[in-house]
């Protein structure tokens, strides 16, 4: 694996190597639960509360994890947290809780997560982990209000319940329900390709100028 | 046995930790899941303790609230369990509360009672809907509805909480059975319920839920309703029997 500075490992999965507009990971959770900001805000809050715990946990356990059970060691890992973060957020964050439902039990099953222990905390020192798992996890955070914000703005006519379009907007329903899930991350997908696209023929070209 | 696994193999594990890339005995393996098993275990019971009373006393304040806000005027109330087949205030000893079906009765500033509420869930669209009704046990007539729990699709079933317009028809001394009509198709019966359009199987779930409760508490009660808990004095109490007694007409 190619040395990185503390900085890079945080900053990768931010936007480099985001886990869910560039990794395609998580993508369950990204497309069920940002039918509105609020609620990819809660989803974000408990992943992050969940990968953070996670690396940290793994990467100062990892020399008394055999290989041959790292896997499931992981997953009860991750399985612990997820399950605290249910409880906690049933607790102090009920309407949050009614709202994600089911989804809050299947961050165990999110393979961002099991992804970065396995590929990074498993190798890297705690502080690493703890950083690379932070990047990870604003990187998720960003996915998701970008395509909950993208929704919510046409699906209800408001941004965080704050109406934006006075009482004659006619929400486009279709954008709050699973099929919307699927036409905004296409539309996202698609923006970022885009650009990437032309990112590299701005680049060839460049090249091709001082050649 | 599993108890003593886990503390002789921690014990054995620096041992084994040298030579990485050989074998991990069995031993060790099932060890390190049984002490990470029992220690995620440990996490989660200490939590829970922390959080189920604050989980409890939510939902409990919530369905108060539900229950005061579906009986307009109602100052306290009462709840009763159905023992076999009749009203009581308490359950058998050594049962379990949440076998029982329970009913409110609310009573206003004089101890009279105003009201019976109901909470009970039917299948919806997509999952239970769970609502809370309430009544007039003397006419049959309604008093109010909220929804508690539904997983209805947004934007369409969710408008059986989120659309006033239906929600507005279950208003006080609604004539009961409700009936489901399409918009616009009502003969101006009473107790006709306009249909979201787009969401009628929600809708129609709402009514059901509210006519099977009546259906099945309103012969419970005719059986007779216990008078009001002596707890502001016997005037108030007598008055409140006068009150039972037009309500069991």
């Amino acid at each position: 694996m190619k040395k990185t500075t503390p900085s890079q490992d945080f900053i990768r999965g931010i936007w480099n190597e985001n886990p869910v507009l560039i990794q395609m990971l998580g993508l369950c959770p990204a497309l069920a639960v940002t039918n509105s900001v609020k609620n990819a805000l809660a989803m974000s809050a408990a992943t992050f509360f969940v990968i953070c715990c996670s690396s940290v946990l793994v990467s100062t356990c990892k020399r008394f994890i055999p290989n041959e059970v790292r896997i499931s060691a992981y997953i009860l890992v991750i399985a612990t947290f997820v399950t605290l973060a249910d409880m906690m957020l049933q607790a102090y964050a009920p309407a949050q809780h009614k709202e994600l439902g089911a989804f809050i039990a299947l961050i165990v099953v999110n393979c961002m997560i099991l992804g970065r222990q396995e590929a990074f905390s498993a190798k890297n020192n705690v502080f690493r982990s703890l950083l690379d798992a932070m990047g990870t996890g604003i990187g998720f955070t960003i996915a998701l209000v970008m395509m909950g914000g993208f929704r919510e703005i046409l699906g209800v006519g408001a941004f965080l319940e704050y109406p934006l379009f006075g009482p004659n907007f006619e929400p486009w329903v279709v954008m709050v329900l699973p099929a919307g899930g699927f036409l905004t991350l296409g539309f996202i997908l698609l923006g970022m390709g885009y650009f990437e696209q032309r990112k590299k023929a701005g680049q060839a070209d460049k090249a091709e100028q001082t050649a | 046995m599993t108890g003593k696994n886990p503390t002789r193999a921690d014990a054995a594990a620096p041992e084994h930790e040298a030579p990485a890339a050989e074998e991990v005995s069995t031993l060790r393996l099932m060890a390190t899941l049984t002490v990470a098993g029992a220690l995620a275990g440990l996490l989660i019971v200490l939590v829970n303790l922390h959080t189920k009373p604050i989980i409890d006393a939510y939902k409990a304040e919530q369905l108060q609230q539900a229950i005061y806000e579906v009986m307009p005027g109602v100052v306290h109330y009462e709840t009763y369990y159905l023992v076999d087949g009749a009203l009581s205030l308490k359950i058998p000893d050594g049962a379990k509360e949440s076998e029982f079906k329970r009913i409110y009765l609310g009573y206003d500033a004089n101890d009279r009672l105003k009201g019976v509420a109901v909470s009970r869930g039917e299948s919806g669209f997509q999952d239970v809907i769970q609502l809370i009704f309430s009544f007039d046990p003397a006419t049959r007539k309604l008093l109010g509805m909220k929804i508690l729990d539904s997983k209805e699709t947004p934007g369409l079933g969710d408008k059986i909480y989120k659309d006033q317009a239906f929600a507005s028809q279950f208003f006080i001394g609604l004539e009961t059975p409700l009936i489901p009509v399409k918009i616009g198709a009502g003969k101006g019966l009473p107790g006709e319920i306009d249909t979201i359009t787009g969401a009628t199987i929600s809708s129609k779930a709402v009514i059901n839920i509210i006519n099977h409760g009546l259906d099945e508490w309103v012969p419970i009660l005719e059986r007779g309703i216990p008078p009001a808990p002596e707890i502001s004095g016997k005037t108030e109490t007598a008055e409140a029997k006068t009150g039972t007694k037009e309500a069991t007409q």
